[in-house]
């Protein structure tokens, strides 16, 4: 299916989350990467650990959530933008995701845009809290975005109103 | 007639390694480009690269080049010859070029050829309407010159190109109506396909163009489902409005120069067509004569830096130059290149190498060192 279409099945999905118990113990990393290609920056970047050496470079990540601590330093870095960070502890119904987003012009704090799901298709309005583009970044500014926890699993991108 | 060293020909990622690592054995180097900016393809790439550090991976195409290029600044044994165009290299060694509407002539004592590749066209009804590219000239116009193509894309070919030129028309502004893709699943990387599914751009595998329409530039294109055979369906056209078709169903190394000089050359699909026979040292058939990236393969920027510097090293010891710890330089690129291309997505690259390689008998290469 993935490799038909670009979405990612549930199944493909379900490999790659961190187990309930992890996420609600804070911000943690979801590493959405299902091929074997040649890349390691996740892991030249990861500071706790989280993400293993690569054996070789064309496996896939492997990622310990139990000390990822969510510092987002790989988000940026990943070349494949595969990698997000959620905090289902951010409110009493609402998630924190932060993604990487590379369109101009970026959002501004506090303005409601489209969540769009996997398919780009618009699910529900979030609200943007924080746009971090530091030169640490590179290009790859991070945005940080209020998602109701219902939707935190499916929401991946954002649209701006034209 | 100019004497020169070590000539290299092309300064995309390949010239650039091969030039910088000749020049600290010690050999003069004159790198040719016909364009007026170095770095071949890298120019336009505004994203991040895979690979892993030793490549500059997560770094951007264009500051690939411009870590490359200040490392030649620094270096007095390089010159650089811009808006060069190589016409021809003859048997007794002798290459001559176009460079500022005068004909020069160069007399190298070693060439790599580093030419890189071109853009592979499809033929279907109305494909020379005006609005229909090849991808990577919809990017260098973007991404070098500024210019937006149009408002509305369709993009032909899911692979790596095809999927990265299209998040690069959205990051311009351009709307991508669809990407459709002959072969039954997506040839890129899964995780740029992914990219580009989640701003909503449709990706169709097993489908692609019947026709283009419009009277004196392109108003719109019909694609239609394909069958097992790759034939289209009849009644499964879909139309869709778009201004901009890109072209983007592979490449093929640019080997001209190759072909004349009297190299011997094989047929492999998996390389992108016609590639040089070579032995580990990317030294060709023609002594004196090395290769390295896509001319000798289509393949990654990865790899053909890898392969530069591997070709560099070896044209420098051809001409006699010697690094101490070269046997060590050496084999750290042969794991560098045989772990890129270890994976799945590059078996087939593998194969193709697999069927080229030659056991030189020439004399100085880096092994009889
Ligand atoms: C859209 C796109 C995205 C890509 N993304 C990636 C990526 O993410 N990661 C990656 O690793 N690779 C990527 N690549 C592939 C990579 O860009 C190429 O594999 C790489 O540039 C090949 O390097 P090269 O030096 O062999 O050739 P090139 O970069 O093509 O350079 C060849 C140079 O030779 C010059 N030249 C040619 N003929 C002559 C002549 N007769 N006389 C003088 N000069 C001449 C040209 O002007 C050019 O500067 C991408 C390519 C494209 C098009
Ligand atoms: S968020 Fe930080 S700690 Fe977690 S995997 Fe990424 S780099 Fe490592
Ligand atoms: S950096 Fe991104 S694309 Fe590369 S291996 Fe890690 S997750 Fe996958």
């Amino acid at each position: 299916m993935l490799d038909a279409t670009g979405i990612p099945t549930k199944e493909d999905l379900e490999r790659v989350f961190p187990t309930e118990e992890r996420l609600m113990q804070g911000p943690t990393v979801i590493v959405e990467c299902y091929q074997n290609i040649p890349c390691n920056p996740c892991y030249t970047v990861c500071r706790t650990g989280a993400i293993k050496e690569f054996a070789d470079i064309n496996d896939l990540p492997t990622v310990d959530h139990s000390l990822c601590n969510g510092c987002s330093l790989c988000v940026s870095n990943c070349p494949g933008l595969a990698i997000s960070i959620l905090d289902m502890t951010y409110s009493e119904d609402e998630a924190l995701l932060k993604i990487p987003y590379e369109l101009i012009p970026l959002p501004k704090p506090n303005q409601i845009v489209k969540g769009l799901d996997r398919e780009g298709v618009e699910v529900t309005d979030v609200k943007v809290i924080k746009v971090i583009d530091s030169k640490a970044l590179d290009k790859t500014p991070i945005i940080a975005i209020a998602v109701k926890k219902q939707y935190a699993k499916i929401i991946r991108s954002i649209r701006l109103e034209e | 007639m100019i004497p020169v060293e070590i000539l290299v020909i092309g300064g995309g990622p390949a010239g650039l390694c091969a030039a910088v690592q000749a020049a600290e054995m010690g050999s003069k180097v004159l790198i040719v480009d016909r364009n007026n900016t170095l770095g071949g393809q890298l120019v336009k790439q505004t994203h991040m690269f895979f690979g892993s550090e030793k490549q500059y991976a997560s770094t951007r195409g264009f500051d690939i080049a411009n870590i490359l290029l200040d490392k030649i600044d620094k270096m007095k044994n390089v010159e650089i010859m811009r808006k060069a165009t190589v016409l021809a290299i003859y048997e007794d060694g002798v290459v001559s070029l176009e460079h500022k509407d005068k004909y020069i002539k160069i007399k190298p004592k070693a060439i790599v050829v580093a030419t890189g590749a071109s853009e592979k066209n499809l033929a279907f009804p109305n494909n020379d309407l005006p609005g229909i590219y090849g991808a990577g000239a919809v990017q260098t116009l973007m991404n070098e010159y500024g210019v937006k193509p149009g408002n509305r894309v369709l993009m032909i070919g899911a692979g790596n190109i095809g999927l990265i030129v299209s998040y690069q028309l959205i990051q311009a502004g351009v709307r991508v109506e669809a990407i459709v893709e002959a072969a039954p699943t997506i040839g890129g990387y899964l995780v740029h396909a992914s990219k580009v599914r989640r701003m909503g751009v449709p990706i169709l595998t097993g489908y692609s163009i019947k026709e283009a329409y419009g009277t004196d530039s392109l108003e719109s294109a019909a694609i239609w489902k394909l069958d097992e055979n790759w034939r289209g369906i009849p009644g499964t056209e879909k139309k869709l409005n778009v201004d901009v078709i890109c072209i983007s169903v592979g490449l093929s190394p640019l080997s001209e120069l190759l072909w004349q000089a009297g190299c011997q050359m094989k047929y492999i699909h998996e390389l992108g067509g016609f590639v040089p026979v070579r032995d580990t040292n990317l030294h060709s058939s023609v002594k004196g004569l090395f290769v390295a990236g896509d001319v000798a393969g289509v393949e990654e920027a990865s790899s053909a830096m890898v392969e530069g510097y591997i070709a560099g090293m070896s044209a420098a010891a051809y001409l006699g130059y010697k690094l101490y710890n070269m046997k060590l330089v050496k084999e750290d690129l042969m794991n560098q290149l045989d772990s890129l291309r270890h994976g799945p997505v590059g078996e087939k690259i593998r194969r193709g190498i697999s069927n080229l390689t030659i056991e030189h008998e020439a004399a100085a290469s880096v092994d009889a060192l």
